[in-house]
C-alpha cells in the first residue's frame, strides 16, 4: 500500500476529501457573510440558521410536496432569500444608522428565534435526506472511491462562488454594488436605488446560505442545529480572510477547509481547534487578515 | 467601533447630570438591600442564589460593554470556566470553598488575559467575532479536557464550611454568602467604573482615537478592563458551581454567552442597576417557560430582536431617559 508520511494514501486523501467537502461550505457561507458585510455594513449572524432554513425547506418539500432535490436547488434558496428580504426590508433597514453591533445582535436573535422554532417541531435529532439517484453511488478514481454526490459539491460550490464572484467583479449591477460599498450617497445622487440594493443584497446572501444548505443535506443530516457551530467556524474563518476582498473568502473558506482534514489525519483530537488556532497565529502575524484591507 | 457611536454616547449625557438622580439612586439601592435581605424568608431562595449569580454576571459584561464599548461574544468562557475550576479544585482536592472560588477567579482572569490579548487586535465587530470564535475553541477544550468529565459534567460538588465555620448546606448561610460576595462584586465594579480608570475606559469607549493621541495606551487599558471583566463573570461562576454543586458544558456555550448579552442590553447597558434587572428578568422568564413547555430560545430571541429595534436603552436607560426629559435636565 503506498504511504505518504506513513499514512495510507487512501486515508489520507479521503480525509482531504472530507477537509475539501467542508472548505466548499465554509467559501459558500463566508462568501455570503462577506457580500452582506460589504454593502450593509452587518455581521449576518443568522447565516448559519439561514443555512438550517436552506435544507429544512428542502426536506419539507420533499416530505409534504414530493418535490425533489432538483427543483429544491432552486426553490430553497429562492425561499430563503425572499425571507431575507422581508427581514431586511422590515428590521435590519432600521438599523443601518446605529452602531454595526446593532445588526449582530439583532441577526442573533433571529437566528435564535429560527432555531428555537425547528427544534421544537422537529427535535435536535437529524433527519435523513437521501441522495439524488442522478448522483448516487461512486466514481473509482483508481486511487479511492468519490461518492459521486460529494463531488457534485464541490463542483457546485465553485461554480457558485466564481459566480458570485463575477457577478460582482464583472457584471453592471455588480459595479452598482461595489460603488455602492465605497460611497452609498454618491450613488444615490447618481439615481441608483441604493436601498433597494442593499434589500437585494441581504436576500443574495440570504439566498448563498439557502443554496448552501440544500447542498448540504444530502452529506450531513437536516437538523435544526446543524446552522449554529458551523456558523462560528465561519466567523473565525471571516477573521482569517479578512472581509475585504469576496476573492479572499472563498480562498480562505476551500484553505481552512483543507487545514482541517489534514489536521484529522495526523492529530484527530485538534481537529475542532485547529481554524481556531490559525485564526488566533494570523491575528497575531497580520491582524488584518490576509486578504483585510482595514487595519 | 469607529462609526455611529452617537447611540453610545446618549449614555455620557446622562451620566452628566447625575447629581440629581443620585439621591434617587441611592434610596433605591438601599431598598433594593433591603429586599435582598428579606427575600429568602419569601421566594424560594435557590431561585434567588441564581439570580444573584446571574446578576453579577451581567455586571461583570457590562463593565466591559457598558464603559468599555467592547462586545465580548465570549463570556461565557470565564463563567463557566471558572465554575469547572472551583467545582474540581473542591471535590476532587477537597479544598474549602473560598479557595476554591479564589481560584476560579484566578483561572477566569488569566483566561481573560489569553483571549483579550488575541481580540484586542481587532476593533468592534471582529472583537465580537474573534472573542466568540475563542471561546467555541474552550468550549471544545472543555468537551475533550477529561477533567471537566465531559458531557456528564463536574456532579455532587460539595457546598463545605466557609472559612472552616459557617455551614453552606444551611440554605440561609449559603444565600448571605452570595448575597454578601455580590454585593462586594457589585461594589467592585462601581468603584472601577468611577476610578480615573474608569474614567479612562470610558474615554475609549467615546472616542478611541482621541484617546490614544492623548498619550493613553489603549491596548493596555482594554486589556485590564478585560481581565477585570473575566475576573468578576469567574466569581460569578465559581459561586454558581458551589451554589448548584456542579459544572456542565452548559455554562461554556455560546448561548450562555449570548444570554448574558441579552440580560445586559434588555436592562440597559452602561447602567450600573440595569443588567441587575436584566438578569433577574431573563432568569424569571426562563423559570417561568420551564414549566410551560414554550421554548425558552424563541422566547430569548424575541426579545433580543424587540430590544435592538426599539428598545435600546434597556428598561433603566429608558427610565432614566423619561425621567430626566420630564426633569428638563438633558
Amino acid at each position: 500500500m503506498t504511504m505518504i508520511f506513513g499514512i495510507p494514501v487512501q486515508a489520507f486523501l479521503g480525509q482531504l476529501l472530507v477537509g475539501l467537502i467542508n472548505g466548499s461550505f465554509y467559501a459558500m457561507l463566508s462568501l455570503g457573510l462577506a457580500v452582506i458585510f460589504g454593502l450593509l455594513r452587518v455581521i449576518n449572524f443568522a447565516h448559519g440558521a439561514q443555512y438550517m432554513l436552506g435544507a429544512f425547506v428542502g426536506y419539507l418539500l420533499l416530505t409534504h410536496l414530493g418535490i425533489g432535490y432538483w427543483p429544491a436547488l432552486i426553490l430553497a434558496p429562492l425561499i430563503v432569500g425572499v425571507f431575507g428580504i422581508v427581514i431586511e426590508r422590515l428590521a435590519l433597514s432600521r438599523l443601518y444608522e446605529l452602531d454595526p453591533l446593532y445588526g449582530l445582535l439583532f441577526t442573533f436573535g433571529l437566528a435564535l428565534v429560527l432555531e428555537g422554532i425547528f427544534r421544537y417541531y422537529y427535535g435536535v435529532s437529524g433527519n435523513p435526506y437521501a441522495v439524488p439517484p442522478l448522483l448516487a453511488g461512486g466514481t473509482n478514481l483508481g486511487f479511492m472511491l468519490l461518492p459521486n454526490y460529494r463531488g457534485w459539491v464541490v463542483v457546485a460550490s465553485l461554480i457558485v462562488c466564481f459566480g458570485t464572484w463575477a457577478l460582482i467583479e464583472k457584471t453592471r449591477l455588480g459595479s452598482y454594488l461595489r460603488a455602492a460599498t465605497e460611497n452609498p450617497r454618491l450613488v444615490q445622487a447618481f439615481g441608483v436605488n441604493v436601498p433597494l440594493l442593499l434589500t437585494l443584497t441581504y436576500g443574495l446572501g440570504s439566498a448563498l446560505a439557502g443554496l448552501a444548505g440544500i447542498l448540504a443535506a444530502p452529506i450531513y443530516q437536516v437538523s435544526p442545529l446543524m446552522g449554529s457551530d458551523l456558523i462560528i467556524v465561519v466567523f473565525a474563518v471571516v477573521v482569517v480572510g479578512g472581509m475585504g476582498s469576496i476573492l479572499g473568502a472563498i480562498v480562505t473558506g476551500y484553505m481552512l477547509g483543507l487545514a482541517e482534514g489534514l489536521t484529522k489525519v495526523f492529530y484527530p483530537e485538534a481537529s475542532n481547534l485547529v481554524v481556531f488556532v490559525i485564526m488566533a497565529i494570523v491575528l497575531l502575524v497580520r491582524p488584518a487578515g490576509l486578504f483585510g484591507r482595514d487595519a | 467601533m469607529s462609526e455611529g457611536t452617537s447611540d453610545m454616547s446618549e449614555l455620557t449625557h446622562r451620566e452628566a447630570s447625575a447629581k440629581t438622580s443620585a439621591r434617587l439612586e441611592w434610596t433605591l439601592v438601599g431598598l433594593g438591600i433591603l429586599a435582598l435581605l428579606v427575600a429568602p424568608f419569601l421566594v424560594y431562595p435557590i431561585f434567588l442564589m441564581k439570580m444573584l449569580c446571574f446578576a453579577l454576571f451581567a455586571c461583570a459584561f457590562n463593565l466591559l460593554l457598558g464603559y468599555t464599548g467592547l462586545l465580548s461574544f465570549g463570556h461565557a468562557t470565564f463563567f463557566g470556566g471558572a465554575a469547572y475550576f472551583t467545582a474540581h479544585a473542591v471535590k476532587v482536592w477537597g479544598w474549602p470553598p473560598e479557595a476554591g472560588i479564589l481560584l476560579g477567579m484566578a483561572g477566569a482572569a488569566l483566561l481573560g488575559l489569553v483571549m483579550g490579548f488575541f481580540a484586542i487586535r481587532r476593533q468592534g465587530i471582529y472583537f465580537a467575532m474573534i472573542t466568540l470564535a475563542l471561546s467555541q475553541m474552550f468550549f471544545f477544550f472543555c468537551v475533550q479536557a477529561p477533567f471537566t468529565q465531559g458531557e456528564d459534567g463536574i456532579q455532587g460538588v460539595p457546598r463545605g464550611m466557609l472559612l472552616g465555620v459557617l455551614d453552606l448546606n444551611v440554605s440561609l448561610n449559603m444565600y448571605y454568602f452570595v448575597l454578601a460576595v455580590f454585593l462586594i462584586g457589585v461594589f467592585a465594579i462601581w468603584r472601577i467604573v468611577n476610578s480615573p480608570f474608569g474614567m479612562i475606559l470610558r474615554s475609549i469607549r467615546e472616542n478611541e482615537n482621541r484617546a490614544i493621541s492623548l498619550g493613553y495606551s489603549v491596548a493596555n487599558y482594554k486589556l485590564g478592563a478585560f481581565v477585570m471583566s473575566a475576573a468578576l463573570a469567574g466569581l460569578a461562576g465559581s459561586l454558581k458551581a458551589i451554589v448548584f454543586q456542579f459544572a456542565t458544558l452548559t455554562d461554556v456555550t455560546w448561548q450562555m454567552s449570548g444570554e448574558v448579552i441579552l440580560m445586559t442590553l434588555l436592562g440597559g447597558i452602561g447602567t450600573m442597576v440595569g443588567p441587575i434587572i436584566g438578569a433577574s428578568l431573563v432568569i424569571g422568564l426562563e423559570n417561568t417557560l420551564a414549566t410551560s413547555g414554550f421554548p425558552v430560545t424563541i422566547a430569548t430571541g424575541l426579545i433580543f430582536m424587540v430590544c435592538v429595534l426599539v428598545f435600546r436603552r434597556g428598561i433603566v436607560g429608558e427610565f432614566y431617559a423619561r425621567f430626566f426629559k420630564r426633569a428638563g435636565k438633558d
